[in-house]
């Protein structure tokens, strides 16, 4: 839903982070994007496209690695990932989980020339 | 080439929201974030906070709101210092919009800094503004199953207030439920059952209330 603002500093990111390093031109940004953040992938490549026209990072191929909720029994200590529709645990029922993953949002490299 | 980044991508606000953090660190102020749905009774809990602590802690409130000032209207009629952030259409405060606020805040006479986020489960969770608290509002018209629908907000909550209990007998929301699936997913926060309308419940809020403003105190005299 804010895919907007989420995407306007990414751009302020991976601009700032090719001009350090001295780059021309930014062909691609990988990036790790967690479930739990609700951030929609192609909101975000929509939205990049847009704003990077004129810039060094306009036509850069945004690749995402999305990652799945992941959680933790606190009973069974089983790992397990909640679907949109059961959240206890597979293995013993319980309803005592630690989420452990799945709310990731960064750059992890950006492809320069 | 490839360039190794690992920076997330909301770096520019956190660092924003890391210097609001200071700033409030350094007037010894306790800010809380409070996030929910719109209509669930964010003003109003503040207001009978306010009521409830008036002789013990000085506050003020930052209003987020799309548009319109009505609710730091109502604030100020009450006599309390409250500044309104008209987001114009973005879903959620930023740092930044709370960096600008805090320039238009007396910081030297307030203890406790409400900011009412824009009324709203999903977006809010994705920024930090700089503050102490992360606190939770759910109503019981919303229904018991919230927490499985909007987990992250509901995992950064360090405090959860359940408003509007005096509705619980006309409006099918079982406590029981919404507690077991809150505290399963998180299992640290404190849980309020509160009626804006009787003030029940408020008297306990406000002490948790005061005693984190305790706590931050002795943290940072």
């Amino acid at each position: 839903m804010h895919e907007m603002s989420v995407t306007m500093s990414l751009l302020d990111l991976v601009l700032e982070e090719a001009s350090k390093a001295g780059a021309g031109k930014i062909t691609g940004v990988n990036i790790v994007l967690g479930e739990m953040t609700g951030i929609i992938d192609h909101y975000v490549q929509a939205n990049f496209e847009l704003l990077s026209q004129n810039t060094p990072a306009e036509g850069a191929e945004l690749s995402f690695q999305n990652i799945p909720r992941q959680a933790r029994c606190r009973n069974c200590a089983h790992p397990f990932q909640p679907t949109d529709f059961e959240w206890a645990c597979p293995k013993c029922q319980s309803s005592e989980i630690e989420i452990t993953g799945g709310s990731e949002l960064y750059v992890e490299s950006i492809e320069v020339e | 080439m490839e360039i190794k980044v690992l920076k997330d991508i909301l770096n520019a606000n956190n660092q924003i929201a890391d210097q609001n953090r200071q700033l409030l660190a350094s007037k010894h102020i306790m800010a809380i974030n409070l996030m929910s749905s719109p209509g669930s009774g964010k003003t109003t809990l503040v207001l009978r906070t306010v009521e409830a602590l008036q002789d013990k802690a000085r506050i003020a409130v930052i209003e987020g709101d799309v548009s319109s000032s009505i609710d730091a209207e109502t604030l100020s009629q009450a006599g309390v210092t409250a500044i309104q952030i008209n987001t114009g259409g973005a879903c959620h405060l930023d740092a930044s919009m709370v960096n600008s606020a805090l320039a238009n805040l007396p910081l030297d006479d307030i203890d406790i800094l409400f900011i009412e986020n824009v009324g709203n489960l999903i977006c809010p969770g994705g920024f930090d503004l700089g503050e102490y608290l992360k606190v939770v509002i759910l109503s019981t018209p919303e229904g018991d199953d919230k927490p499985h629908k909007y987990p992250l907000l509901f995992t950064q909550a360090k405090a959860l207030v359940v408003n509007k209990t005096d509705l619980l007998p006309y409006v099918g929301f079982d406590l029981e439920t919404f507690t077991r699936a809150f505290k399963g997913i998180n299992q640290q926060a404190a849980l309020f059952p509160i009626s804006g309308l009787t003030g029940e419940g408020i008297a306990e809020w406000g002490e948790w209330v005061m005693d984190n403003l305790q706590k931050l105190r002795k943290l940072n005299p």
